[in-house]
């Protein structure tokens, strides 16, 4: 870096080059959220999440009983980059649903708690654990 | 030995010396928290809030004591009225952002309208511990 700094020469050169870095990086990025129905971006694994707010987003998941594919930005630092600037969101851990980015663990949380979590999976054509729970509870006082 | 005790005492000088540094720098962050001030400061300004509470968090995680790392933030606003939730959380972002942007690494945020805040029970939920704490 200090030597990029020193000589203007290759910082000039280095620009286009960083912007087709952040391109091909975007690229994709695009890709891995798009691949799957949910898709999960965090620290750690969903076995072992390293931070708080990424594992309150992998309970919330486990209850709902939702298949995701999650992505570790611990292991990749152009991913824990790139991700932010994918969807201007400043944090991880971060929640994408049919390929478009629903929110945080703050969001994910009041979704989950107010019920739309349940009606966005459902657009996603994905039926939520809990909607089966409350149907047998429903029919368990019938 | 002389020498080895030599280079040991140097070491301990330099090491005293960082740990001053250190000391010093931590308690400025104490006596003005700077970084909280700010966040506070935007908020007001742009959103014109009926109640805020700005919460440091970043004794709950593995940094230096009295760190301005992880925030909480909570927002009463007129403002958010007719503005979905994850547009609000995008404004408080947008409003941070140099702060987000330098050294604090995580803003978890309630953003309300007063209708919602007044019907709800009033409670700042404590976010979850740092490693996987959650339900603990």
């Amino acid at each position: 870096m200090n030597i990029l700094m020193k000589s203007p020469k290759i910082l000039k050169f280095d620009l286009p080059f960083c912007y087709y870095l952040s391109t091909k990086i975007a690229d994709n990025i695009k890709n891995l959220v798009e691949g799957q129905k949910v898709v999960v971006f965090m620290k750690g694994v969903p076995e072992q999440p390293r931070c708080g707010f990424s594992n309150a987003v992998v309970q919330i998941m486990r209850m709902h009983g939702v298949k995701y594919e999650a992505h570790d930005v611990l292991q990749d630092e152009d991913l824990r980059q790139g991700i932010k600037e994918y969807s201007n969101w400043p944090t991880i851990p971060q929640v994408f649903i049919n390929g478009e980015f629903v929110g945080g663990c703050d969001i994910l949380l009041q979704m989950h708690q107010s019920g739309d979590l349940i009606e966005e999976l459902k657009k996603a054509g994905i039926n939520s654990a809990l909607l089966d729970d409350k149907k047998e509870m429903a029919e368990e006082k019938k | 030995m002389l020498k080895l005790l030599n280079t040991n005492q140097i070491k301990s000088r330099s090491f005293l010396k960082f740990k001053s540094v250190t000391r010093i720098l931590a308690s400025m962050s104490t006596t003005s928290g700077l970084i909280e001030q700010s966040i506070r400061d935007k908020l007001v300004k742009i959103l014109s809030p009926s109640h805020i509470e700005i919460i440091n968090e970043s004794y709950m995680h593995n940094v230096p004591k009295n760190s301005e790392t992880h925030f909480k933030v909570l927002v009463v606003s007129n403002k958010f009225k007719d503005i979905t939730l994850i547009k609000r959380h995008r404004l408080v972002n947008d409003i941070l952002k140099e702060e987000l942007q330098n050294g604090v690494h995580a803003l978890s945020i309630m953003a309300k309208t007063p209708e919602q805040w007044e019907s709800s029970n009033k409670v700042i939920e404590s976010s979850p511990n740092c490693r996987g704490g959650f339900g603990k």
